[in-house]
């Protein structure tokens, strides 16, 4: 009644591939933690609309799981960034070599 | 086309045009301002594909919490021009992303379920809740204890002792140069 199921899917597709493209094509390292937002948004698209269409709420549990994995994905990759960028002034990830001397 | 299917083509369109809007834009406040319009809109869409729980959740969790962490830690560094770029050869990345596109595209199509047109349920979040502490109550332990891990390595990468400070070695202040100049 609301749509067909390969739609939700086309939806939840089009926006990874935005999210995959934010995340290679950037040279920002928090675009690219934005990027793996996307990507998971996307995924918890795809996850919903499953979980409606074999009316089965593991679908939705799953979900939950993605909301808190995302949450502290970008917790931690936030603290790593600003570490990261106390030791070497920068967000680009070009110019993190301090490991080779 | 029923008043829910409108409904999900519009919501469709402003999640895609928002996300499409945030991963091309330089500045990344432009680029999480848009976020919080695509995850508004993705809340809504997980309103009308009944699961208003989780609905709240990315209310909360993603527009609230999350693009507020990052703007925050946007505002922590300095602007450069150069990392506003996008990468110089950026061709195959945008290729990466039509390829896969493509394939899912296409994947999506062959399926003969995709074509399956979903009846509009609501669980609620009573019902919701029971079902995930009867079942799922040790994956609920678990992702806590990942909170808590997270927690401590974020305590752990945030405290002083974790960064000598570049200004120490040669009064220089440019870290990169500290680093390198200590070992010639």
């Amino acid at each position: 009644m609301i749509v067909p199921l390969g739609h939700v899917f086309l939806l939840a597709g089009v926006i990874f591939s935005l999210g995959l493209v934010c995340t290679v094509a950037h040279r920002n390292l928090i675009m690219t933690l934005v990027g793996v937002e996307v990507m998971m948004n996307a995924a918890a698209i795809a996850f919903v609309a499953a979980a409606l269409r074999w009316q089965l709420m593991e679908g939705q549990a799953f979900v939950l799981f993605i909301l808190a994995v995302a949450a502290v994905e970008v917790s931690v990759g936030l603290a790593l960034v600003v570490s990261v960028y106390r030791r070497t002034g920068s967000l680009d990830p070009d110019r993190y070599d301090i490991l080779k001397w | 086309m029923t008043l829910y299917g409108a409904v999900f083509y519009l919501l469709s369109a402003i999640i895609v045009v928002a996300t499409g809007m945030a991963v091309t834009r330089r500045q990344p406040v432009h680029a999480v301002l848009y976020l919080i319009v695509a995850f508004s809109g993705t809340a809504a869409l997980f309103f009308l594909l009944g699961a208003p729980l989780l609905a709240a959740f990315v209310v909360i969790l993603y527009a609230g919490a999350i693009m507020v962490l990052v703007l925050f830690v946007i505002m922590l560094f300095q602007r450069s021009p150069r990392e506003l770029g996008l990468l110089s050869d950026w061709g195959p990345a945008a290729l990466l992303g039509v390829v896969f596109l493509a394939v899912a595209v296409a994947m999506v199509f062959k399926d003969p379920g995709s074509g399956i047109v979903l009846r509009g349920a609501v669980v609620q979040p009573r019902d919701f809740g029971h079902f995930l502490f009867d079942r799922y109550w040790l994956a609920i332990e678990i992702v806590s204890i990942l909170f808590l891990v997270a927690l401590v390595a974020i305590l752990h990468l945030g405290s002083p002792s974790t960064h000598p400070s570049p200004q120490r070695g040669e009064g220089k202040g440019e870290g990169l140069n500290y680093y390198k100049e200590k070992h010639p």
